[in-house]
């Protein structure tokens, strides 16, 4: 990890998104420092989907600004980058991984295919040397070696989530987004994908922004747990603190309601 | 001419070969970018090259003399009827002599003859869009083109390779223009490809039912795609034409009785001819081809 750099990775101010007269998300500011897991939770609807979409700039808000720390250091607005440079920026520097695999590969390319993409689109042009790092981040994602050339829509749930990571890290990202990574999935795929997930932060100093709404998702694997409810955020902390000692009386029943499963 | 009432020059009026220069001129400038333009519906079905027809009418003079080719043939229905068409709408003169034609209709080859300065080839595109099966929303791919962002051109490549173990296409085959744009050259076989690259003549592609003109304009660099470890390669033949006897040319495969008989043969046909009529003049009847 390198600690060099105290500033925030990523800091989002007032943040707001409306959709004609409804409310996506209001007002929300957030920093985000390298190496750092923040869980963002709420029940369906509370806006945590409209909140990554702004901060990985796939919505634009109607208010608020993202800023983000890039490689060289300098702090860039992401509103006010070109569509080449934020392009550039969520196949490099950052990753995402959708709760339904099919958007987020291709379902008819390979999965060396679909892991090389992002080695090719930045330039690289040696097959030998694609495949081989293709290879080796399967591995990395404990999918094995011979099922390279075969298609994910050929591989189980907890696959294609393994293999979406492997895509998104192949370049390694600084700050991956997830929606709903182990929505779908049964408890013990589940388990296995949270603990890739965790070694990879672990190993690779990775920062990463997760909507859940699966609060033992967000107790495993997040350091700071945001909670959202009606397009705000009620309560922000660090995630043991918040979810053993919940102040607001929404996170209260939240907190209440999945523990008595 | 006989005084009886006949088609305007061409066929197209006009206005609308007027806007279709208009296309073409943008298109020469921007090397290998696809401009729209208002493709007009033609006396014939979509597919036998409406778009090409619509660019020869447009291009086409009094003076000019015309060679149409299909396959590399002069003499099949699709050349033989585009051919007809222009000798009845424009009246202008037609050849099947690559030397003497100023202005070629090609259905997928390039001929053999190397082509010059001043003479014009226009290509029939059935699908002008190079990423169409790999990212099938137009209005993303001509964001990849603008951008510039042409990874997923390289996967198609890539699961090629995996799935066959060399780059299996071998029409179609995608090319950089200019250092720039990304283009499919019609399904013109890959041997053709690097005639392509600093051709002295004038390509312009249309696509009649896609609506879309694109265009190289002469001494254009133009590079087939390829990974370091898997470079381009031309189609190789292992022997020569069974009528002309010339080797390293396009052959096509005929199929000549029902008990599994085949002769490979010159797809140019107009080459096949010339080599068969001046065999002394180049040595022994089998010729290297320059590209």
């Amino acid at each position: 990890m390198s600690a060099q750099d105290d500033r925030p990775l990523l800091v989002a101010e007032g943040l707001s998104k409306h959709y004609g007269p409804h409310l996506g998300c209001a007002d929300v500011s957030l920093d985000i420092h390298e190496g750092e897991v923040v869980a963002v939770v709420g029940e369906s609807g509370s806006g945590k989907s409209t909140l990554l979409g702004l901060l990985s700039t796939q919505l634009l808000p109607s208010a608020g600004s993202v800023r983000y720390r890039m490689r060289d250091g300098e702090e860039r607005d992401l509103f006010a980058l070109g569509e080449a440079e934020r392009r550039f920026l969520l196949r490099t520097d950052w990753g995402f991984v959708h709760q339904d695999a099919r958007l987020g590969l291709r379902m008819g390319v390979s999965a060396g295919g679909n892991v090389g993409e992002r080695l090719m689109a930045t330039g690289w042009r040696h097959y030998g040397r694609i495949r081989a790092e293709a290879e080796q981040w399967l591995e990395r994602v404990e999918i094995a070696r011979d099922r390279i050339d075969d298609r994910p829509d050929t591989f189980s749930g907890g696959m294609r989530q393994r293999l979406q990571i492997a895509k998104n890290m192949v370049t390694r990202p600084r700050l991956i987004f997830m929606d709903e990574p182990t929505g779908g999935l049964d408890v013990s795929v589940q388990a296995r994908l949270l603990d890739l997930i965790r070694s990879f932060v672990g190993d690779y100093g990775l920062a990463a922004v997760i909507v859940t709404h699966d609060l033992a998702v967000a107790r495993l694997l997040s350091h700071r747990i945001v909670v959202m409810r009606h397009g705000r955020v009620i309560e922000t902390g660090l995630t043991d603190q918040v979810l053993d000692d919940p102040r607001e009386p929404y996170t209260q029943l939240l907190v209440a309601s999945i523990l008595q499963a | 001419m006989s005084d009886a009432a006949t088609y305007n020059f061409g066929y197209l009026d006009e206005q609308t070969k007027r806007m279709i220069r208009r296309a073409l001129l943008k298109a020469m400038a921007i090397p290998g970018y696809q401009v729209p333009f208002a493709s007009r519906e033609m006396p014939m079905p979509y597919g036998w090259g409406t778009g090409g027809v619509q660019v020869t009418a447009s291009v086409l003079g009094a003076d000019d003399t015309l060679k149409v080719i299909d396959q590399g043939a002069d003499d099949t229905t699709n050349a033989v009827s585009i051919r007809k068409f222009f000798e009845r709408t424009a009246g202008i003169a037609t050849t099947t002599h690559t030397s003497e034609a100023t202005v070629i209709q090609t259905r997928h080859r390039i001929p053999e003859a190397p082509l010059r300065e001043g003479q014009i080839l226009v290509y029939q595109v059935p699908i002008p869009e190079p990423l169409r099966f790999l990212e099938p929303r137009e209005t993303e791919t001509r964001r990849l083109h603008a951008l510039e962002d042409y990874g997923l051109m390289q996967v198609k490549l890539y699961e090629d390779i995996a799935r066959h173990g060399h780059i299996a296409t071998t029409y179609a085959y995608p090319v950089k223009v200019d250092g720039r744009y990304i283009m499919d050259p019609s399904p013109t076989p890959k041997f053709d490809n690097p005639k392509m690259d600093m051709c002295p003549a004038i390509q312009l592609f249309g696509a009649g039912r896609e609506k879309r003109i694109y265009a190289l304009p002469p001494y254009t660099k133009v590079v087939s795609l390829d990974f370091e470890d898997h470079p381009f390669e031309r189609t190789k033949f292992d022997r020569g034409c069974a009528l002309c006897g010339s080797e390293g040319i396009y052959l096509d495969e005929v199929v000549t009785d029902d008990r599994g008989g085949r002769m490979f043969v010159c797809s140019d046909t107009d080459f096949c001819e010339s080599q068969r009529a001046a065999p002394s003049e180049a040595g022994h009847g089998l010729h290297e081809v320059p590209r």
